[in-house]
């Protein structure tokens, strides 16, 4: 009992962080935060092996291709604010809200009546006892499962399979495209400059220097260009001076 | 101990999980949204299927966990798909249909 108020909140909480949060990787982490709180519950009520599915099929499974698939889509891929239809945000929470009260209200007023406990039904073990219904009332239910998953297979191949519209590019070709750009273009053929080495900074976000002192736009990676995350040479390189300034002063001394 | 706290409990998960599809966005969070809902009845079942002491609603759980893993699979498919002639995942955007 008292894991259930402990896990409780914690997992109504990760729920309503789904709703709340704009990144979807970080409704993914919350999802699996609810799904592993919901294993436990299963723990609790005589239920192992749906304990053990719930955290393998789901936590494992499930919640891992969510996030390989937010990592194709992108990470940054963050919800809209823009209503298409105005007011649907309020309109859809007061009628959770709503939905939401009197579905409580109405389940906590209904009496269940007395638990009556599944040590009868798990007395030769829980996972035999589900065998062994699975495999005679659920046969029939059992044996469409394996059309369902074959059909989800063959689907999701078909769906993610693309076929090359254009030959695949060798080696070959791409050094003689390179070759051509130079003739026409005048584009420099060999590799692109590497980023800035200084004594302090030789990491990728530090631009090179041109022999004139300018910043080379190529050498620093499009990505880092684009978050905003490279530093400034010359600022980097400021401190040159004022050191310089200071061995001077010591060689009078 | 009681049923009825973990069936309240499965209640508010599935109205949260209610207002996320009803509410958000991102295709990829409307379909956590329904796995949550999804797993919300599971803890239902398993409830049930201790207050009547037979494990029909475990079974039951079971199917739905196997049914909901098909359906992620297909869905992201589909969500992936789109994502690549539309390079959106909002389900907004997705409204080739209506005209």
């Amino acid at each position: 009992m008292i894991g259930f108020w402990v896990l409780a909140p914690l997992m109504v909480a990760a729920a309503l962080g789904i709703l709340f949060t704009r990144k979807a990787v970080h409704a993914a982490l919350l999802l699996a935060v609810v799904m592993i709180g919901l294993a436990v519950m299963y723990a609790l009520q005589d239920a192992p092996f749906l304990f053990a599915v719930q955290i393998i099929v789901y936590t494992g499974a499930i919640l891992m291709l969510f996030l390989f698939v937010l990592m194709l889509v992108g990470v940054d891929a963050s919800d809209s604010v823009v209503e298409t239809l105005k007011g649907q945000r309020l309109m859809a929470s007061a009628v959770g809200l709503l939905f939401g009260t009197t579905l409580v209200v109405g389940v906590a007023q209904v009496s269940v009546g007395a638990v009556t406990g599944l040590e009868e039904a798990n007395t030769g073990g829980n996972v035999p006892a589900l065998a062994q219904l699975l495999f005679s009332r659920y046969v029939f239910a059992f044996e469409a499962t394996s059309a369902l998953l074959i059909t989800a297979v063959i689907g999701a191949m078909v769906l993610a399979h693309r076929e090359r519209l254009t030959p695949k590019l060798t080696q070959a070709d791409r050094a003689a495209q390179r070759m051509r750009d130079y003739a026409a273009h005048g584009l420099h053929p060999g590799p692109l400059p590497v980023p800035g080495v200084f004594a302090r900074h030789n990491a990728v976000d530090t631009p090179a220097l041109l022999p004139d002192g300018t910043v080379s736009e190529l050498s620093i990676s499009r990505v880092l260009a684009a978050r905003g995350t490279v530093r400034s040479a010359p600022e980097l390189a400021d401190d040159i001076e004022k050191l310089s300034e200071q061995i001077r002063g010591e060689e009078q001394e | 101990m009681s049923a009825t706290p973990f069936i309240v409990l499965s209640a508010i998960l599935f109205t949260i999980g209610c207002v996320g599809v009803l509410t958000r966005r991102n295709a990829i969070v409307v379909f956590m949204c329904i796995e949550l809902m999804l797993n919300a009845s599971n803890l239902a079942l398993i409830t049930f299927a201790r207050v009547h002491g037979n494990l029909d609603g475990q079974i039951a759980a079971f199917f739905v966990m196997v049914v909901a893993a098909a359906e992620v699979v297909v869905g992201l498919a589909i969500i992936m798909t789109i994502f690549r002639t539309r390079r959106t995942a909002s389900v907004d955007d997705a409204s080739l249909l209506k005209y």
